[in-house]
């Protein structure tokens, strides 16, 4: 079961965002929670600049757009991509990571 | 003619030079296929924008319209301006989605740390110009530029100029008035936003923050320059996404504005708004500002307005400082800035910028 945020203040683009993984979570069958992030000071802990952005198991996978929903099935299925260290905070935590 | 030819090998040879950097991982078909592809893209972009007046005259000789008459000289005008408004738009903003794939806001941000006041306003103001900015990202942007120890006078000067200094803006004045408007509100647009963010870090007033914005001001979040080196065809990519988004919301705007434009062009007569919005009325410039400030529009929004104004006898000063405070500073923004600036700091933002303003609308109108 994947945990998976949408970070943003609710503008336009942040409910596209959340749409969009909705669509793929359905479509796809991907087992995963979502949660909208609306409240500024709990985005702010994520250490993003722009908003909309994706955080699946804590990690911050996309921000400051809508990605394609190729690209969502990809960040929602795929392994996490990148290495430890990477995005700042909390991410450390998340089991799948090297 | 001569300077349209100079702009489209302006184009190319900026082109030319991005593509000369190094490619990244990408395959060599896959670099050679979007080179190509650009290549086609920019000759034929070429091709269309210098023979616009050809193709407007042919179509109007095809339907038989004559242009000696209002109509025909409305509809002459209209056929021009529109594809070439939008050519300049597409090339603008394809560039500048390019641009974004090097200058992302934690880059900025990292450029931007460790620099004080005076040399950080000016850096912010110009990366303002090419950072990838939306104005519902301006608090975490803010509060972002904050925790990583950038003082607040130099965030302000990012914050006035990323909105102001925008790729829809410059590619519409280009199109429309020419390169010496564009640059010259280029100029006065980042003048504003280093002037004004200089203020501001001077009253210190980093007390008018809300209190939990003061405290992770302290709290020096790591400042990661994220750089995920991605290949050239993404890039490229990336700046026809840029252009399907950007292009795709403004068209209509433009179209419908440049038909508004037409009509004026053709109808309403010569100098109808000199008498109140004339070099020699001065309290037109605040009143201008004034309205404009509370106004909430895009660049392409409030363009069609502006050509109409100007072409009809207004100060090219208080129609600038007009647009400027229009796309600059508007309610919305206020309300979002509301989240992490107590009233006090909203009230000094707002009327330092559209003091800097106001003095832009003057010297634009003492000089020209």
């Amino acid at each position: 079961m994947k945990k998976v945020k949408i970070l943003g203040s609710g503008c336009p683009s942040c409910n596209q965002l959340a749409d969009a993984v909705n669509a793929v979570i359905a479509a796809e069958g991907i087992a995963a929670s979502v949660e909208k992030v609306e409240d500024i000071q709990q985005i702010m802990t994520y250490n993003v600049l722009s908003t909309p952005a994706l955080v699946v198991d804590e990690k911050v996978l996309c921000k400051g757009r809508v990605p394609s929903y190729a690209e969502i099935k990809e960040l929602l299925t795929a392994k996490p991509h990148g290495c430890c260290g990477n995005h700042g905070n909390k991410d450390q935590r998340s089991g799948s990571c090297c | 003619m001569a300077t349209k030819t100079s702009v489209a090998e302006v184009v190319v040879s900026a082109m030319k030079t991005f593509l000369r950097q190094p490619t990244g991982m990408a395959s060599q078909a896959q670099n050679l296929q979007w080179i190509a592809g650009i290549f086609v893209a920019a000759v034929v972009w070429i091709l269309l924008y210098n023979n616009l007046e050809l193709f407007a005259t042919q179509l109007l000789q095809i339907a038989r319209i004559n242009r000696t008459n209002r109509l025909g000289e409305a509809l002459h005008f209209f056929i021009y301006e529109v594809p070439k408004v939008l050519l300049l738009l597409t090339g603008v903003v394809f560039l500048m989605g390019v641009i974004h794939t090097f200058i992302s806001p934690e880059r900025t941000r990292a450029l931007l740390s460790g620099h004080r006041t005076g040399v950080g306003n000016v850096m912010a103001a110009t990366l303002g110009i090419v950072t990838p900015f939306c104005s519902c990202s301006a608090v975490p942007l803010f509060i972002g530029f904050l925790q990583a120890g950038i003082p607040l006078g130099v965030t302000f000067s990012f914050l006035i100029s990323a909105p102001m200094i925008n790729e829809v803006a410059l590619a519409l004045l280009f199109g429309m008035f020419g390169w010496k408007v564009a640059l010259l509100y280029t100029g006065m647009g980042l003048a504003v936003a280093i002037i004004a963010g200089m203020v501001i870090g001077k009253l210190r007033m980093e007390g008018s923050l809300e209190e939990w914005v003061q405290k992770l001001q302290k709290s020096k979040m790591p400042v990661e320059d994220d750089d995920d080196a991605i290949s050239w065809p993404m890039r490229l990519h990336e700046g026809v996404m840029h252009v399907r988004e950007i292009v795709g919301k403004v068209w209509l705007y433009i179209v419908f504005g440049v038909g508004l434009g037409a009509g004026i062009h053709g109808y309403v007569p010569e100098n109808f708004m000199a008498s109140l919005m004339g070099k020699s009325v001065w309290w037109s410039v605040p009143v201008a500002v004034l309205i404009g400030v509370p106004m909430y529009s895009n660049a392409a929004g409030i363009l069609p307005v502006v050509q109409a104004l100007l072409g009809k006898g207004a100060a090219l000063g208080t129609v600038m400082a007009f647009m400027m405070s229009v796309i600059a500073l508007s309610a919305p923004e206020m309300i979002i800035l509301r989240k992490v600036l107590k009233p006090r700091l909203i009230a000094v933002f707002a009327s330092v910028v559209a003091a800097g303003i106001m003095l832009v609308g003057f010297v634009f109108n003492l000089l020209l």
